[in-house]
């Protein structure tokens, strides 16, 4: 695969009515990631997603997608909005025609075969399919585009624990198939966990938290001290989050390279949803990537 | 095949239990030197994780000298682990299986097995280490 970015975003920012949704969002994202977009609700992030697909311009910088400004790449670009974009009157075989008619490299054996696995009936009206059938033919037409970005507004959410995993196996089996780069959000991180490699927290309409999900837990620990070493520990380290229980402190810590901590402290990687929820708890804090990958993509 | 499974709540990372698993059943001889392995696709439909997941932990067998990838073909067992040849496997299964009833039969739990086991193998390790 080709060194490009998947997504770059320059002093993007975002403005509807005087108030900015999205503020001074620079960003660099190596193709072929799986990246999750977190934040909570309010936070930027179907903003983001609809400049990444063209569905908004820019207040102020730049994106880009697949090496390209967004308009140059949109055909090779496919966007599943949140609200699935299904015509209720129209059967699963309508969809399939209109998916043909409207795109020129479609994949029409890939879309039946992946239906026909998945036990959608052709003839049923798509307003009389399950909620996580819907989402399954939604997901379908649009890998069906052969796009080389794939880009998910919530494509979880209101799904049960068994379609939601059904969704994500599809969306993962098609990752493995084809060179496909994918971001999608979502506002549950237990269901990004084993799925994404890359992981954006926006809050309050900024980046936050930017990076290889593998290399943020290797730069973060959590460790149990007590209370009077907290101070020691915050002079060498930044202490994303702090908790207090049974006379031990619990520390969040951004600990680059060697970390050596007393022997005698419990010392784990976070989980990646205690990573999401420490850095959401403190929007001051930031981690972005190191200067030397910062350095390299200008 | 190798039937990869994944434990979402020991804090391990997930391609450091594949690479485990390999290793397990390399250990214990269900996996050989030319045993194909499943393909990223193969795994990816059954734990729907990310595929590049996968291919991390084939790399590091792949570092290890354990597999090998060819291309277009799959990824493929190049050696075994452990020392004893297989042939003994079954004769110390029998003697484990039979030391574990009487372990039983004098009261012992699982957990006490297991502590007990632990402290024995640790102990055979300090006693290696002294005399290496």
């Amino acid at each position: 695969m080709t060194e490009r970015d998947m997504l770059t975003a320059t002093g993007l920012a975002k403005r509807y009515h005087g108030d900015w949704a999205l503020r001074d969002c620079s960003l660099s994202i190596p193709e072929g990631r799986v990246v999750a977009l977190v934040g909570p609700n309010g936070a930027g992030k179907t903003t983001l997603l609809h400049l990444a697909v063209g569905l908004l311009e820019p207040t102020r910088g730049r994106i880009g997608v697949l090496g390209k400004p967004v308009g140059r790449a949109l055909r090779n670009v496919a966007f599943l909005a949140q609200e699935k974009p299904l015509y209720p009157g129209f059967t699963v075989a309508d969809m399939l025609r209109f998916g043909r008619h409207l795109n020129p490299r479609w994949d029409k054996a890939f879309a039946e075969r992946r239906l026909a696995e998945l036990g959608i009936p052709a003839k049923r009206k798509t307003g009389r399919l399950s909620g996580g059938q819907q989402a399954q033919l939604a997901l379908t037409l649009a890998i069906a585009k052969r796009p080389q970005l794939l880009v998910l507004d919530e494509p979880l959410a209101n799904l049960d624990p068994l379609a939601r995993h059904e969704v994500m196996t599809g969306l993962m089996t098609a990752v493995a198939e084809r060179e496909l780069s994918v971001v999608l959000s979502s506002h549950v991180v237990a269901d990004l966990t084993d799925t994404c490699d890359w992981l954006i927290v926006l809050n309050r309409g900024a980046v936050q938290v930017n990076g290889d999900i593998d290399d943020l837990t290797d730069r973060h620990r959590v460790l149990s001290c007590p209370a009077g070493s907290v101070p020691s520990v915050a002079d060498r380290f930044t202490v994303v989050e702090q908790g207090a229980a049974e006379g031990q402190t619990s520390l969040l810590v951004r600990a680059e390279g060697q970390a050596v901590f007393d022997p005698q402290w419990p010392v784990r990687s976070p989980g990646l949803e205690e990573l999401v929820l420490a850095y959401l708890r403190r929007p001051e804090a930031a981690v972005l990537p190191r200067p030397a990958l910062s350095a390299a993509t200008r | 095949m190798i039937d990869f499974r994944l434990d979402r709540g020991s804090g391990v990372a997930t391609y450091l239990q594949l690479v485990h698993q390999v290793k397990s059943a390399l250990r214990l001889g269900t996996l050989s030197p030319g045993d194909r392995l499943p393909t990223a696709k193969e795994v990816v439909e059954k734990l729907a994780i990310n595929p590049n997941t996968v291919l991390k932990a084939y790399r590091e067998l792949e570092r290890e000298g354990l597999v090998s990838g060819r291309p277009g073909l799959g990824t493929f067992v190049e050696r075994t682990l452990g020392g004893a040849a297989f042939a003994d496997h079954a004769r110390l299964r029998g003697e484990l299986a039979r030391w574990l009833r009487s372990a039983h039969a004098a009261g012992l739990d699982d957990e006490d097995v297991r502590a007990l086991f632990e402290s024995v193998t640790g102990a055979a390790g300090d006693v290696k280490g002294a005399a290496g």
